[in-house]
């Protein structure tokens, strides 16, 4: 198990010039963490983040989009397994930190937390690459792979709550940040 | 009367005018057959099948932000189905995202809130309370609002809807 603000170090660290699209807990982290004009937290919708990136992925085929979703907030949004295989962009990377809880709406377990296999569901919709990892140095030796592999790709990250960083949701859907990465992402 | 018809090409050579190339699309009955099966086979169009209409709204706006037009299609249910989206992404985000909404079971020559079906009725007033701009499309006379249409929501950064009335042949 990997402490996720820990594992968004990594990623940070490794990270070029990608989209980073994330979604609640991982998207106020990465906030804090790796302050980037081509973070996307605008998703609006919780199950969401998955499906903005595919819109992102399929309208800049030359960037690549790493999604960092939720296990609760997948659950919510099934079929976007299905959708983006069948879009099938190269460029797309589809991470979900797997914490077993709605950590955001009051820490209640997911339904069948710990027991559900993120990665066999993602292969049987058809994604052609497929990881579990649950160690930070597993994580950091298989990223730079991991981002040049032929997408789209899913990545089970096995997280739990770090470091605690503070919440700001107006900051997260902000239109005013939303119109900055629209301009940083024409420029890129 | 000629005027009652609408015709697919014609829908398909607006949208096309309007610089929408990315249809997302959930099959919907009064438009299947002749819009997106047509589009399905139109190398000048990219369409993304989804399996849930709230993820259409999603993609939708990860295009905009990419720099791209794109075009939602599905059935009034869909949106139905879509409501916390439209509310979170389309409205709240401003996202101009724009829908072809086929009102399935909706009697020609009637106005949706006059519709017997339920579903359609409620339609106009549910977009009305958020606040989401919405044009008929039910007959020829109604095709070229199409354009202007989409290009108001994209210079105002806000959804809209078309809502079909009719199937268009």
């Amino acid at each position: 198990m990997m402490k996720r603000d820990e594992m968004l170090k990594v990623l940070a660290r490794h990270r070029k010039d990608e989209i980073v699209v994330a979604v609640y807990m991982a998207a106020q982290e990465l906030t804090h963490i790796a302050p980037n004009d081509l973070n996307y937290t605008f998703t609006g919708a919780m199950g969401q983040g998955s499906s903005h990136a595919l819109g992102l992925a399929l309208g800049r085929p030359d960037k690549r989009v790493v999604v960092l979703d939720g296990d609760g907030s997948l659950l919510m949004n099934l079929g976007s397994l299905v959708t983006i295989a069948n879009a099938a962009p190269k460029n797309y990377v589809h991470c979900v930190c797997e914490n077993g809880s709605y950590e955001t709406n009051g820490a209640v377990p997911i339904p069948r937390a710990g027991k559900i296999c993120f990665a066999d569901m993602a292969k049987a919709a058809g994604y052609p690459k497929t990881h579990e990892i649950s160690s930070l140095e597993e994580w950091d030796r298989q990223l730079p792979a991991i981002l040049k592999e032929e997408g789209p790709v899913f990545v089970d990250l096995k997280v739990e709550p770090g470091e605690l960083y503070p919440e700001d949701f107006r900051r997260l859907y902000s239109i005013e940040y939303r119109d900055k990465f629209r301009s940083a992402l024409k420029n890129s | 009367m000629a005027d009652a018809e609408l015709k697919a090409a014609d829908i398909i050579g607006e949208i096309k005018k309007a610089g929408i190339h990315f249809i997302v699309a959930l099959p919907d009955r009064v438009t299947s057959h002749f819009l997106l099966k047509t589009m399905l086979r139109d190398p000048d169009f990219k369409v993304v099948q989804v399996c849930k209409e709230d993820e259409g709204i999603s993609i939708c706006s990860g295009l905009f932000a990419a720099g791209h037009r794109s075009l939602m299609m599905m059935q009034y249910t869909g949106l139905l189905d879509s409501v916390n989206s439209l509310r979170g992404v389309a409205v709240e985000g401003e996202n101009p995202v724009c829908m072809l909404v086929g009102l399935l079971g909706k009697e020609p020559g009637v106005a949706p809130t006059a519709s017997k079906k339920f579903g359609v009725k409620i339609i106009e007033p549910i977009l009305d309370a958020m606040g989401i701009e919405h044009h008929w499309v039910e007959t020829s006379a109604d095709t070229p609002k199409i354009i202007p249409a989409i290009q108001k929501a994209y210079d105002t950064v806000k959804p809209m809807a078309l809502l079909v009335g009719r199937e268009p042949r």
